[in-house]
């Protein structure tokens, strides 16, 4: 098991041939990650080091089965490139690209969230089931498989978190990256809701950030539906108010959306919060060896 | 993207949303000038980013034009919570017999849009939210169905607004509002107070305004709006480089990679005990001129005592920061202490690198706590 992306993953990657999509597409099937189409439009017909390319999505999930779909295109192209791989029947669509607005992720969420069909970010790192399969840009090196599962705002807080689970002994179920953007297309309800899920995983890890209200929807949320351990770790408690700290998302408006307030909301429900990423794989560790 | 009241107003003006007439002025006879042209008695208002500049003297009658000179010298240089009055609006003076209030937000939480509308304006809305929740009527706008007529309805009606005059006015202002915050791409659209006159004529007599960063290559006449002189010298060079920087009160210059192990950083230096000077991204770059940027505008603040480098390399390579850390000290002569973490990938070959060059001032320490302490001891 593992969640979201597993080896039933069947991989096209929207934007193969430009260098991020093509240096980050050929990794991930160098991971294992079944990588059976790219789309370029306009550039249909040719291959990536044997991965064919289409002019549409549509095409890339008629001759070559995909079911789930990387985005590496453009800020102002990437919500057509989402659209269209909805549209096309994708049921996972994995969005690395930042910088895109607000407005557009609105429309986006509304009209995919009808459709029934599952995004990740955008302004994300991708998802990790390590073993199994890798799609976006984590460094899947990092990571080794394990009962911990892992949904975070960040990237590279993710890895350092990730990093000293290892250094502990300890991997990963999943490591899912769900984004830093103010709207996103999942937060972190979907991926507890599938840890909570799956067999494989005994341990959940939340990894959130200043702004906004996610980490207290995912708190109610833990408390009515998750029965496996969860612990988490917040970014941001020195953050001023006002300030956008390097995520579109993470800033805090007024008074709402403070590391405080939502460090407070997780352990009114008996989340653990870390105070620094060290710590947080300690009690993590704790929590496991105590579990298992 | 912050915008000042007056450009606020410009862009309800656009979408027809009625405003006052007024004038800019970045000087006392400027505001003479303007308040000749307007005639009338007027109101010299402080242009600045931030709120309560009415308690702080920074809203001023004026009866003429020598008063509106007079009144624009005494608010032109006045310090509102940090923020340095360099610009005034003068505009005619209004006669006010009612203050509502009107907003939109972009709710987050709700995935929409929120509208806002209450007769008790004039004051903070989160006042009204709690002391009299019942005169507050919101709304949530599904973006796919978009405004639609009925909306505007049930918020005048919700509000209590039952004047005929009034509820006509302010139906199309409710309408005029979605499309300025959509069009605009605004996070936050608000009318505070939005007034009736004696005459019964409905005005916007303030304006809030946020526009998302990441939408104005679509509206580059709002990009234009951006006060470069207003931000903090540190954050205006930020800008210029392209860097990623958040200037903060301490002594502890932060430089880490990624927007969330780049505020985890910052929160560690205070866990340490030390103050961080500074939030800065490098980003999922790391090569020399990344680097040096970054290090120009940290060192640009003089309270830097000591820097803090903190990579955790994915697809960064540790060792492509260590060359750029050794480039940049060479470009620069930095001779403030510097504490380097490299983890991830190559990281042994990053820190092969910098211990083979050892510079001074250079400090390699293993984990992200101990460099965070490190820095802290070298900053006291």
């Amino acid at each position: 098991m593992a969640v979201i992306v597993d080896n039933d993953t069947r991989l096209v990657v929207q934007g193969l041939t430009g260098s991020e999509g093509r240096f980050h597409g050929l990794r991930n099937r160098n991971y294992g990650t079944n990588v059976v189409a790219g789309v370029t439009p306009g550039k249909g017909g040719q291959d990536v080091e044997g991965i064919p390319v289409f002019n549409t999505v549509a095409e890339s999930v008629t001759a070559a089965s995909a079911n789930t779909s990387l985005i590496f295109v453009p800020a102002r192209f990437a919500t057509d490139a989402i659209y269209e791989a909805v549209d096309a029947g994708i049921g996972t669509v994995i969005c690395i690209t930042e910088h895109i607005p607000a407005h557009d992720m609105l429309r986006v969420y509304t009209y995919i969230r009808g459709k029934g069909a599952t995004m990740i970010g955008p302004n994300c790192p991708g998802v990790l089931s390590p073993g199994k399969a890798n799609v976006g840009i984590i460094p899947a090196e990092i990571f080794s498989e394990g009962g911990i599962g892992l949904v975070s705002r960040s990237g590279t807080l993710t890895y350092q978190i990730g990093h000293e689970l290892t250094q502990l002994g300890l991997g990963n179920s999943t490591i899912v990256g769900i984004g830093g953007d103010p709207v996103v297309g999942s937060s972190f309800i979907d991926p507890l809701e599938r840890f909570e899920a799956d067999p494989e995983t005994e341990v959940i890890v939340l990894v959130g950030e200043i702004g906004g209200d996610e980490e207290e929807k995912a708190a109610r949320y833990v408390q009515e539906h998750v029965t496996k351990p969860v612990l988490a770790y917040i970014a941001g408690f020195s953050a001023p108010p006002g300030k956008t700290m390097g995520h579109a998302g993470a800033i805090i408006s007024g008074s709402a959306g403070t590391a405080q307030a939502k460090k407070e909301a997780l352990e009114a429900v008996g989340i653990e919060v870390g105070t620094t990423p060290t710590e947080v794989a300690r009690l993590v560790s704790d929590r496991f060896r105590i579990h298992s | 993207m912050d915008l000042y009241e007056y450009q606020g107003k410009e862009l309800f003006e656009r979408f027809g949303i009625p405003v006052s007439e007024g004038r800019l002025a970045a000087t006392p006879q400027e505001a003479r000038a303007a308040a000749e042209e307007l005639g009338g008695p007027l109101v010299v208002k402080a242009q600045v980013l931030t709120g309560g500049r009415g308690k702080a003297g920074g809203v001023k009658l004026a009866d003429g034009a020598d008063d509106a000179e007079a009144k624009a010298e005494d608010i032109l240089g006045l310090d509102i919570n940090g923020h340095v009055v360099r610009k005034v609006w003068i505009e005619r003076a209004s006669d006010i017999s009612k203050e509502y209030y009107l907003s939109i937000t972009f709710d987050r939480g709700a995935k929409k849009p929120l509208y806002m509308l209450t007769t008790e304006g004039g004051i903070k809305i989160e006042q009204v939210a709690e002391e009299n929740p019942d005169a507050l009527a919101r709304l949530h706008v599904d973006v796919l169905e978009g405004f639609q007529p009925y909306q505007a309805r049930r918020l005048v009606y919700g509000a209590g607004i039952d004047d005929p005059n009034e509820q006509k006015q302010i139906l199309g202002i409710v309408e005029k509002l979605y499309r300025c915050f959509v069009e605009s791409d605004a996070m936050l659209t608000e009318i505070n107070p939005l007034i009736v006159t004696p005459d019964g004529d409905v005005r916007a007599l303030d304006s809030k305004f946020t526009v998302d960063d990441s939408a104005l290559f679509r509206h580059p006449d709002i990009a234009e709006m951006r006060d470069v002189e207003a931000a903090d010298p540190q954050e205006r060079l930020a800008r210029e480089k392209g860097v990623t920087y958040v200037k903060l009160d301490g002594s502890v210059g932060i430089l880490g990679n990624g927007a969330g192990l780049s505020m985890s950083t910052v929160d560690v230096v205070v866990v340490a005990g030390g103050r961080p000077a500074n939030f800065c991204d490098l980003g999922g770059g790391g090569d020399a001129q990344g680097v040096v940027d970054a290090l120009e505008v940290i060192t640009s603040d003089e309270q830097v005592r000591s820097i803090f480098f903190n990579i955790f390399g994915g697809i960064t390579r540790c060792d492509e920061v260590a060359r750029g850390i050794l480039a940049a000290l060479d470009q620069m002569k930095i001779e403030l202490p510097i504490v380097v973490r490299l983890d991830g990938t190559n990281a042994e070959e990053g820190r092969r690198i910098l211990a083979e060059a050892a510079p001074p001032n250079l400090y390699v320490e293993p984990t992200m706590l101990e460099a965070a302490q490190r820095a802290v001891e070298l900053a006291a």
